[in-house]
């Protein structure tokens, strides 16, 4: 009787005598989710237009950052840098196209998908060679993002915005709008639908294939690089971000692999959802939940919608 | 084409009896095997490179300058383990055949998975500091040495230095403590202790553990803290974890000066975060180059290009605490030397050497380092030394020494680490009882 009290009954008794603990595993919960989201995204733009799992997209967000901290080490300004690092994201996704994607075309999928390990344990060497093995500390301020938090005071407490939250959230706003408006108003967004529709159907009107698997991995890195310095603005650029990715998959699972409104909801369910799991039933069963919960929820999620919350319904008919 | 292949096998065949020749020249020069394994790479690599660089650069020094120890060259050689336990064992296999006279493994996870292969293989585990506390017993473990203290000493001298804090020991009654630590071998280590003074002395013990895909993901442990307001926090964390949980601290506004340590966060994780002044950590031994072995390691490893580590790097914390682990090997080396008179000594011998170290502050002043740290020796019973260490404090840019050694709490650890020896020996059907003699010391 205790352990149904426990689990189904204190948990709300404490979000009601502390309220604005409540508040601030929301807040937590939901710019986590918003950099899950941003991860995830990276994974569906690629999916989306070649049908290949990436599963270097979490290297991908070490490795620009490494690369716009390791500029900047270099004596590059903050701007140049970042140029620079736009730079080399596309340069890696020229390379990849043709020594990885272009001769592999036809393959079956799982072929595909094994050489994004390669890719991965070839970033994580690279990584290495070049910058070394040391975590480093993001360039904030030479980025112009802000430092320090802002305490409001309500509920009878307080709640902590950290100043590099806000401005996580507002950039993966800008971001996730910004590649909406690119897909749906542009000739190469229209170009990239069609390819993610059909190959075929793509090639048959001159669509360029390799052009758009240039663009969308260059897209992807894009994302890599905005999630790699919200990241690594919270903690340090490390080779330990990589791990954090594979957080994208419970959230792939939730959003479907192809929708991009899928990554943001399912990159905030989980965020949300885990942050709330180990606060409130972690201590539980001795609290470190976070790793599995996620997958937890998304499982217990496509329980409901096995085609995940954006998904079409299949229906065979036999 | 069969001419190409015959010029090819021809190559081959000259290159493969040059080698053969050259292996009995190898052989024939003098020297002791020592892998170091260690992580240069993942996410614990901002711990592991200072600390392998201190490692490689005291005995590389000691080739440079003295011609080895006892005029025997050491044969270096690492072996990557990304602090995965898996590819531990890989090393641990592949250094194997070689010849080591002893194994530094530099994660506990590999230390608990080395320790039964130790006295089959005749090859030491020294893990210095980490491990498997109750392997401090060297009747029980007489292969296995983890000096100058366990992580029982440890929490044992943060609970001391705690108590003092708040006025005595027994002003811990009613307060509460909160332990975040890495969710894996070396941070549940010291958890039995932890519970165990917690009912003895009567506070309340609250965890956090932080899985190890989670550790720059810690916002939830930090918030819980938060929620629980814990008078102390204590923690256990190494590589990408500490830096994490400091910024976490200081974001949720945590007193820094309440938050403590083990001793393995270094300058890497601690620089240039604002708001952390005023964090503290054990240590026992110095920092800096102000010695004359750090002077000799710039000068004839470092400035010759022999050395992977910045020239501003050396004599950073971690990095010497890679200089003390190298102490100790080469003192190591050296006991097996003297007390066998062989020159090149085995794995054998350098576990007896282990076993008579004698670290006193004239032997620290003779190689090199005076007052770098306390004096140590080990038994052929003690394989630990259970020394006590300093606790220093985060100034804003560099870390102050603020108090005198502190004793761990012997009364306490003592029959907790006997009765986790014996349950080990318990656990592991048909542990071997020690049948090393013991040396005159």
């Amino acid at each position: 009787m205790d352990i149904l009290f426990k689990i189904l009954i204190d948990p709300f008794l404490q979000m009601g005598a502390m309220p604005d603990l409540f508040v601030q595993t929301i807040w937590d919960g939901f710019v986590t989710g918003v950099l899950y989201a941003l991860i995830a995204l990276g994974f569906v733009l690629i999916f989306k237009a070649s049908g290949v799992f990436n599963f270097a997209q979490g290297i991908m967000v070490v490795f620009a950052g490494l690369t716009l901290v390791g500029l900047y080490e270099m004596g590059l300004p903050a701007p140049l840098a970042v140029l620079v690092t736009l730079g080399v994201m596309f340069v890696l996704a020229l390379a990849i196209e043709r020594v990885v994607l272009r001769p592999l075309v036809n393959q079956p999928d799982i072929i595909l998908f094994m050489a994004t390990f390669g890719i991965t344990y070839f970033l994580i060497g690279l990584g290495e060679l070049i910058f070394g093995g040391n975590p480093k500390q993001m360039i904030t301020d030479q980025l112009f993002l802000p430092r320090g938090a802002i305490e409001v005071k309500m509920l009878g407490g307080f709640v902590q915005f950290q100043k590099i939250d806000i401005a996580a959230a507002v950039i993966a706003v800008v971001m996730i709008v910004a590649l909406a408006v690119f897909f749906q108003k542009t000739r190469i967004g229209r170009a990239l639908r069609a390819v993610a529709d059909s190959h075929k159907a793509a090639l048959s009107v001159g669509i360029s294939l390799n052009q758009i698997w240039v663009i969308v991995w260059f897209t992807a890195g894009i994302v890599a690089l905005v999630t790699g310095i919200m990241w690594g603005a919270r903690s340090d650029v490390s080779f330990g971000l990589q791990v954090i990715a594979l957080k994208a998959l419970p959230v792939l699972i939730l959003g479907g692999f192809t929708s991009v409104p899928g990554a943001i909801v399912g990159g905030l369910i989980i965020g949300i959802g885990e942050k709330l799991g180990e606060f409130y039933w972690g201590p539980l069963v001795g609290g470190g939940i976070e790793s599995w919960l996620a997958y937890c929820i998304a499982l217990g999620f496509l329980l409901f919608r096995p085609q995940g919350l954006f998904g079409d319904k299949i229906i065979e008919r036999i | 084409m069969s001419k190409r292949l015959t010029v090819l096998g021809l190559a081959a065949s000259v290159m493969a009896s040059s080698l053969i020749m050259a292996a009995p020249q190898a052989a024939a020069q003098e020297s002791v095997y020592v892998p170091l394994f260690t992580y240069r790479t993942g996410p614990f690599a901002g711990s592991g490179i200072p600390i392998a660089d201190g490692m490689h650069d005291y005995l590389q020094m000691l080739n440079e300058r003295d011609g080895g120890i006892g005029g025997v060259k050491i044969a270096l050689d690492e072996c990557e383990t990304g602090y995965d336990t898996k590819k531990g064992l890989e090393c641990y296999d592949a250094v194997k055949p070689k010849n080591p006279v002893m194994v530094n493994p530099w994660s506990t996870g590999i230390s608990l998975s080395l320790i039964p292969k130790a006295s089959v293989d005749k090859i030491p585990v020294l893990s210095m500091a980490y491990g498997l506390s109750a392997s401090a017993r060297g009747d029980i473990f007489p292969w296995v040495f983890n000096p100058p203290a366990t992580y029982w000493d440890g929490l044992a001298m943060i609970i001391r230095y705690i108590g003092t804090e708040s006025g005595g020991l027994d002003k811990l009654k009613g307060k509460k403590i909160g332990y975040i630590y890495f969710d894996g071998g070396f941070g549940k280590e010291p958890i039995p202790l932890f519970e165990q003074m917690a009912k003895e002395m009567g506070f309340e013990l609250k965890l956090y553990p932080v899985p190890p895909g989670e550790m720059q993901n810690q916002s939830s442990q930090w918030l819980s803290v938060r929620r629980d307001r814990p008078d102390f926090m204590v923690m256990y964390g190494w590589g990408a974890m500490n830096p994490t949980a400091i910024k976490e601290a200081v974001k949720i506004n945590y007193p820094m000066d309440k938050f403590v340590s083990i001793w393995w966060p270094g300058e890497n994780d601690i620089n240039g975060t604002e708001g952390a002044k005023g964090f503290k950590m054990l240590n026992w031994h110095g920092i800096g180059t102000d010695y004359p072995a750090l002077k000799d390691i710039q000068k004839l490893v470092v400035d010759k290009g022999l050395s992977k580590s910045p020239k501003e790097k050396v004599g950073e914390l971690l990095y010497n605490r890679g200089v003390y682990n190298a102490i100790l090997i080469a003192e190591g080396i050296a006991q097996a030397q003297k007390i066998t008179g062989k020159k090149v000594v085995d794995g054998s011998d350098v576990r007896r050497g282990l076993e008579n170290i004698n670290l006193d502050e004239a032997r620290f002043k003779a190689i090199g380092l005076p007052g770098f740290a306390g004096n140590l020796q080990l038994t052929c019973k003690d394989h630990n030394g259970h020394r006590a260490a300093f606790i220093q404090q985060w100034d804003g840019a560099k870390w102050v020494k603020m108090t005198e050694f502190i004793e761990p709490l012997p009364e306490k650890v003592k029959p907790a680490l006997d009765e986790a020896a014996k349950e080990y020996g318990e656990k592991n059907a048909g542990w071997p009882k020690r049948s090393e003699a013991c040396d005159k010391s």
